[in-house]
């Protein structure tokens, strides 16, 4: 087992002008599990595949360890990659994709029956060693992939996208099953995901890629409540977070006013307490940003001092809670889905699309007339113009 | 009109099941007539240019026919005439090592070449061109006539081999060189199954390979125990494919020992011997009988090949 340090790691293609992984920092400790997770394109897989070997690095350097592996062979880095289409070779039977590497390194006959086995009944796929991969379900390729890591013992695991394959209630059980199986064997995991669901549910950390940047690195919850900037607020979370374009009042000993459109918000001298360098934004616009599980309907908040009024434009039910869509005179703030951060689209005026996540019980339909209470307690401020979180 | 009455007068709509489509069938009956249509002239192809010589040389092998005379039966005679026929019996081994050294040194080089060509060369398509083109022209007279030039006892070859201080031989006028420059011609046409190798091998995912990369395995184990296996029906196509064309060789031998199959019937290819026989003997109904007989031993030999395959060839999931 080893710790994994990437210190300014960078992959540039066509002469540095495009960069798919920018001076990417991050210290992964031993047997911690670190979910790298990013849009499509974000260059999470490629730093990965730098980690394994597979991928030239351009600029930067990676530990595994002690040792400084950029020019080590990929079979000398003591690393595992389970792949997203899980590379299993479909001409030969589950024990010997599972014993390939021991057979390789040219392992005594019995050592490698013993340990393939182990790894076998550890997956429960004792029964189906003698099948070849094209015989096995989608859960089931996956094990063997998970098999074929595990028994050679290494360092550290790599995962792309390993669960990307497989069906969305597979998905929750093997999610489940590479969280428990990590944490028994304590391996040192670094696994890219697209799906933020996985990287909140598995990860000991999360590092946050967007056009090969590093935007945060931390354990999920601290990310989901303390995001870094708009782009890892709007990121994680589903539905994502609100985000408004909203004006600071005067900072008074009682607090201060936020107005969003045309209805204002008191916010608590608690509140600004804790974010010291709200002052600086008195009298200008921020971008406010709220959960949609921080949005109550007036009537369940009976104390509360400022609702927003607004009409509901469609109410989804999902059973275990309703998802309200409604619009509130304000201008939303979007993240670009491209380029950087300081590129707002300030939206149109008077029209900003909201969601709320409330209890299904929650007796409101389609049309109807709301008072909403946002919990300013949760709300959330980023600099309108770099997108950073202000605290 | 009665019918809308009838429908009124219904106290409740009835549902009838329709009866058999019958005007789908007979679109699908005018289809398949314009299929048939448009297959007229292959089919008219097939049957006058390949069923009725077939045929025809089939009942010819039965006779004694020498093309002045109409053929006079004569049963099995041409069949056992063959097992004391001498000459035929080189021909056969002539065949049998052209077919024997040639097929696999074809399938070994165009793998190879594959194998080399796929390892993200640049200028791919003009490589693939270039080892292509022989087996495009290879058959053709010219370049059997060539060829013949080439290894001449003063072609290039020997004037290259000079460069070296080598004095070579008159590779095609010695018999025990003739056939190996024959099969040499044949194997320089290996364009054809590198073109199918080189396609099934960009069909081997990229992650196979850095997986077993990650596993230790070097290019050596990596092309034996994963290129190979998942190759073996492309092998098994081409092996099969340029068996039948091994056996059915005649023009570059034919071209080459100028028709002959010399020296000293050392080029004599069956199929040679069965022109010899057909055309400068005129003895067609015997020609007929060797032409059935080669049938019968290329149907045997891919028999064979289709039996061994279930040991060795991986067919995907």
């Amino acid at each position: 087992m080893a710790s994994v340090s990437l210190e300014g790691l960078t992959k540039s293609y066509g002469n540095g002008v495009l960069k798919a992984v920018n001076d990417l920092n991050l210290e992964i400790e031993d047997g911690e599990f670190v979910v790298l997770v990013g849009p499509s394109g974000c260059g999470k897989s490629t730093a990965l595949r730098m980690i394994a070997g597979l991928e030239e690095i351009s600029d930067g350097g990676v530990w595994i360890g002690d040792q400084f592996v950029n020019d080590v062979h990929p079979k000398d880095r003591d690393v595992a990659m389970v792949f997203q289409n899980y590379a299993l070779y479909p001409h030969m039977t589950v024990f010997d994709n599972i014993a390939f590497a021991l057979q390789i390194a040219g392992m005594p006959r019995d050592e490698i029956r013993r340990r393939v086995e182990d790894a076998a009944r550890t997956l429960e796929l004792t029964d189906y060693l003698k099948r070849r991969p094209g015989q096995l379900s989608g859960g089931q390729r996956q094990r063997v992939a998970m098999g074929r890591a595990i028994v050679r013992q290494p360092a550290v695991f790599l995962m792309d996208e390993p669960l990307s394959n497989l069906d969305a209630k597979l998905r929750v059980q093997m999610r489940a099953e590479i969280s428990k199986l990590q944490r028994r064997l304590g391996v040192t995991t670094i696994y890219v995901t697209h799906d933020q669901v996985e990287a909140m549910t598995m990860g000991d950390r999360v590092a946050l890629l967007r056009d090969g940047n590093l935007q945060q690195v931390a354990p999920p919850s601290v990310m989901y409540d303390e995001p870094a900037n708009m782009f890892v607020a709007a990121f994680l979370g589903s539905p994502s977070m609100n985000l408004l374009w909203g004006e600071l009042g005067e900072v008074s000993a009682s607090g201060t006013t936020l107005k969003l459109g045309g209805q204002t918000l008191l916010l608590t001298t608690e509140k600004i307490a804790g974010l010291r360098r709200l002052g600086a934004y008195a009298n200008r616009a921020v971008v406010v940003g709220i959960r949609p599980e921080d949005i109550y309907p007036a009537a369940d908040r009976p104390g509360a001092t400022s609702k927003i009024r607004s009409n509901i434009d469609l109410v989804e039910a999902l059973g275990s809670d309703k998802v309200l869509h409604f619009s509130i005179d304000a201008r939303q703030a979007l993240v670009k889905s491209s380029d950087s951060l300081d590129e707002l689209n300030h939206g149109e005026a008077g029209k900003a699309h909201c969601v709320a996540r409330l209890n299904a019980r929650t007796p409101l339909r389609m049309g109807d007339d709301v008072d909403l209470v946002f919990d300013t307690d949760r709300l959330h401020f980023f600099d309108g113009e770099t997108g950073e979180a202000i605290r | 009109m009665s019918e809308v009455e009838t429908s009124v007068a219904r106290p409740k709509p009835v549902r009838v099941r329709p009866p058999p489509n019958t005007s789908r069938s007979s679109l699908s009956r005018m289809e398949n007539r314009a299929a048939y249509w448009f297959l007229l002239p292959w089919l008219a192809g097939f049957f006058f240019i390949t069923v009725v010589p077939m045929l025809a040389s089939a009942y010819l092998s039965f006779t004694d026919y020498r093309v002045l005379k109409p053929p006079q039966w004569v049963g099995l005679q041409n069949y056992v005439a063959m097992t004391h026929d001498r000459r035929l019996f080189v021909s056969v081994g002539v065949t049998l090592r052209y077919v024997l050294i040639s097929v696999p040194l074809v399938l070994i080089f165009s793998l190879a070449v594959a194998a080399l060509l796929n390892r993200g060369l640049k200028g791919l398509a003009i490589y693939r061109s270039l080892f292509y083109v022989p087996s495009l022209i290879g058959a053709s007279v010219g370049i059997g006539m060539l060829w013949r030039e080439v290894f001449g006892a003063r072609g290039i070859f020997n004037s290259f081999l000079a460069l070296f201080g080598i004095k070579g031989a008159g590779w095609m006028s010695s018999p025990g060189t003739a056939l190996y420059t024959v099969i040499g011609l044949n194997v320089w046409t290996f364009g054809a199954a590198m073109v199918i190798f080189l396609a099934a091998l960009r069909q081997i995912p990229e992650s196979y390979y850095e997986a077993a990369s990650l596993d230790g395995a070097n290019a050596l184990q990596k092309f034996r125990r994963i290129t190979l296996p998942l190759l073996t029906p492309v092998i098994f196509f081409n092996l099969v494919l340029n068996t039948i064309g091994a056996f059915q060789s005649f023009t570059q031998a034919f071209v080459v020992s100028g028709g002959t199959g010399g020296p000293v019937d050392s080029t004599l290819l069956y199929t040679i011997y069965l022109y010899q026989r057909a055309f400068q003997h005129l003895e067609m109904g015997y020609a007929s009988a060797m032409a059935w007989v080669l049938l019968a031993t290329i149907a045997a030999f891919t028999a064979l090949l289709f039996w061994s395959s279930r040991f060795w060839v991986f067919y995907g999931d």
